[in-house]
């Protein structure tokens, strides 16, 4: 009766853990976030250069953040990481994306546009822009920005233009002249345009950059990563697959050696596997390459627990106990083991947590939640399936004794 | 088996790994990669039948080009200079894509200077601190001898690895620190289970005494020591024979640090911790 109960209540588990795998294969494998490192895309680390007379503050950089991701949503990417890095730095990463190199020119450029006269005095600044779109130049060559201001830029832009009636008035970006066309006569319905022989795409982006707004600070690139589509998915997809081959090694391996118990743990490890991946999908946790370092070493340690486990519990049949008992005994014991040795890792991935950036924090993210993992499944369901397990024969050699 | 009697061979066999891995680092030091150094990385495809010399030949047209090493992989091509900013990034795909064909980007990488010992001094002071607060939970659950061994034990498989490192003139990367992180995870967890059980024979008073007591230990926790390394070499071996070329060096740390973990646990802590508990 209790046998045919403890069967029963297997192949339940057996099948719904199959069913689980089968339905959260592919939404995981689409809503995993995975690091530029494995699927191409981009990583910058700007800092924000002081100049004379000006103060960098928290204020300072939060704009900064609010401007670039106003330019990154423009560039249509799905998910663009953009958060603050300490006192002065801001972190833009952006996976996926198939030009990557294209889209640095959109977040490193400052985009303050002016207008000068002459003597170089800045007229008209972008500040009080509306509107800017990209269109065909109607010179029938390369393509220019048309704008628009406020009202206030409006005005200021019909004094510039009334003041400089024959004469160039010289539009420049971030510091640089990009043409000087020359006033035909004062404009004063508050519209304009930049020509400087812009290409479809420099044209398009320049819009992009004035219809987001200057930065209030000009930025220094100081580390650019991008990665091209092909080199990430190619290196990804062949470590997935080794990944897998790995994890179906460790399978056999346990199977062969443990028997039974064996194929409880191979259980459990698909489930650990299916709930590490699963959590981070859910929490949105990035998946670089130093966090598959972290995923093999917490699948390592979650082995290891299932190991300990069984060492004991042969080690309790040696001394003679009934297979129940020696299974008690053998998780009591394992138990103390699995949590110290858990525990001193988790601290050390809890500090790499904390104090760690870049690759360091990828790291200590995914093991941070694969030992959590590994504890939960090991010593609850493990040990549930165990016990049921011991109903079903009472055959030592079924567990390797 | 007497591993605490045969101390000695573990110890001068770990002394001369690591005095070879120092002088190797005082006199070659490491081969830094552009996370520690700085600088930039490009990564290209192109027609295999472009040589090296010609793509050299290509870049160093740029006048801002003053030194650049190129490596041919079949038909990829790494070039790594000082600093690149973005114009200058631009106008060599621009050449490339001119001069050869089926030229594909792979990658572009570029990081400054200040970057680099940032990354260096973050990932040692946070190893430092982790190693510190690793000691005084040992010290808490177990004993603080157990917890000096454990630790220099970790000392000793970190040297170890940079001391390869060093000798092979192996490239340092940012991935090389997620290595050794993984590696100091993995000896930890690998020490602490036989601690564990040199700490559950003590609380049993049998009249064994501490060498072979220690030595049993060793011996009960043989099993799970050898399986446990066995299978997490398992996914490393497939990902180092196929996984993707960018993974290899990074692969290839983690499987040797594992090996040394997992010898480190059994020749050097548990006799360390014989050592310290003689002394104490």
């Amino acid at each position: 009766m209790q046998k045919n109960f403890s069967v029963a209540v297997i192949l339940a588990i057996i099948v719904a853990l199959g069913a689980l795998t089968y339905f959260a294969y592919h939404p995981i494998l689409k809503n995993l976030n995975l690091g530029l490192d494995l699927r191409g895309g981009l990583h910058v680390v700007l800092e924000a250069q002081e100049k004379e007379g000006q103060k960098i503050s928290a204020d300072t950089i939060n704009k900064a953040v609010g401007i670039l991701r106003n330019r990154v949503d423009k560039l249509g990417v799905s998910e663009p990481l953009i958060y603050p890095q300490g006192e002065r730095r801001v972190v833009v990463e952006l996976a996926g994306i198939d030009d990557p190199e294209e889209a640095v020119n959109i977040i490193k450029n400052t985009a303050q546009l002016e207008f000068w006269d002459e003597s170089g005095k800045v007229l008209v600044t972008g500040k009080h822009l509306k509107e800017a779109q990209a269109r065909a130049s109607g010179e029938g060559q390369g393509f220019e920005v048309a704008i628009d201001f406020d009202r206030e830029g409006a005005k200021l832009f019909a004094d510039a233009t009334t003041a400089n009636v024959n004469k160039p008035l010289m539009i420049v970006i971030d510091g640089k002249v990009i043409s000087a066309p020359t006033v035909s006569g004062p404009i004063t319905d508050g519209s304009a345009r930049i020509t400087g022989n812009f290409t479809a795409k420099e044209a398009e982006n320049l819009a992009v950059l004035l219809r987001s707004g200057a930065l209030p600070v000009s930025f220094k690139i100081l580390e650019k990563r991008t990665v091209g589509p092909t080199l990430g998915s190619d290196s990804l997809s062949k470590s997935v697959k080794a990944g897998i081959a790995g994890l179906i090694a460790i399978l056999i391996f346990m199977l062969g050696y443990y028997r039974l118990p064996g194929f409880i743990a191979d259980i459990s490890i698909v489930l650990y596997s299916i709930l590490v991946l699963g959590t981070m999908t859910l929490f949105g946790a990035v998946l670089t390459l130093p966090g598959i370092a972290a995923f093999v070493l917490s699948i390592g340690m979650a082995v290891d627990a299932n190991i300990i486990i069984y060492e004991r519990i042969k080690e309790e049949l040696r001394w003679g106990k009934t297979l129940k008992a020696a299974i008690e005994a053998g998780f009591n014991r394992a138990f103390w083991t699995i949590f110290d040795a858990n525990l001193t890792t988790l601290i050390a991935a809890f500090v790499l947590l904390y104090f760690g950036s870049g690759p360091i924090k990828g790291f200590a993210v995914t093991l941070s939640i694969g030992i959590i993992a590994s504890m939960l499944v090991v010593l609850t369901f493990t040990r549930y399936l165990l016990v049921l397990s011991a109903d079903l024969s009472k055959n030592h050699k079924l567990y390797g004794v | 088996m007497q591993f605490i009697q045969n101390r000695k061979y573990s110890f001068i066999f770990s002394t001369i790994l690591i005095i070879l891995g120092l002088i190797s680092i005082f006199v070659q030091g490491f081969k830094l990669g552009i996370d520690f150094e700085g600088g930039s990385l490009l990564r290209f495809k192109m027609d295999a039948a472009v040589s090296s010399a010609e793509v050299r030949s290509t870049i160093e047209e740029f006048k801002f080009i003053d030194q650049a090493s190129i490596q041919k992989s079949g038909n990829e091509f790494l070039i790594r200079t000082r600093e690149l900013n973005q114009e200058q990034t631009e106008q060599i795909n621009k050449a490339f894509a001119a001069k050869f064909k089926n030229v594909e980007y792979l990658s572009a990488e570029s990081v400054g200077a200040t970057m680099g010992s940032e990354l260096t001094r973050n990932a040692v002071l946070s190893v430092l601190i982790a190693m510190l607060l690793m000691l005084v939970y040992i010290s808490f659950r177990f004993e603080w001898t157990f917890g000096v061994a454990a630790v220099v034990a970790l000392f000793h498989n970190v040297l170890i690895v940079l001391g390869i490192f060093s000798i092979f003139q192996w490239e340092l990367d940012g991935a090389f620190i997620a290595a050794i992180l993984t590696i100091v995870g993995y000896s930890i967890n690998d020490t602490i289970v036989i601690f564990d059980r040199i700490r559950e024979n003590l609380r049993l008073k049998t009249r064994d005494d501490l060498t072979t007591l220690l030595n049993k230990s060793i011996m009960q926790t043989m099993n799970r020591s050898v399986n446990t390394v066995l299978t997490v070499l398992f996914p490393l071996v497939t990902l180092y024979l196929f996984g993707g070329s960018t993974i290899k060096i990074f692969v290839l740390t983690m499987l040797i640090g594992f090996v040394v973990g997992a010898y480190s646990s059994i020749f050097i802590a548990s006799p360390l911790y014989y050592d310290i508990k003689q002394r104490a």
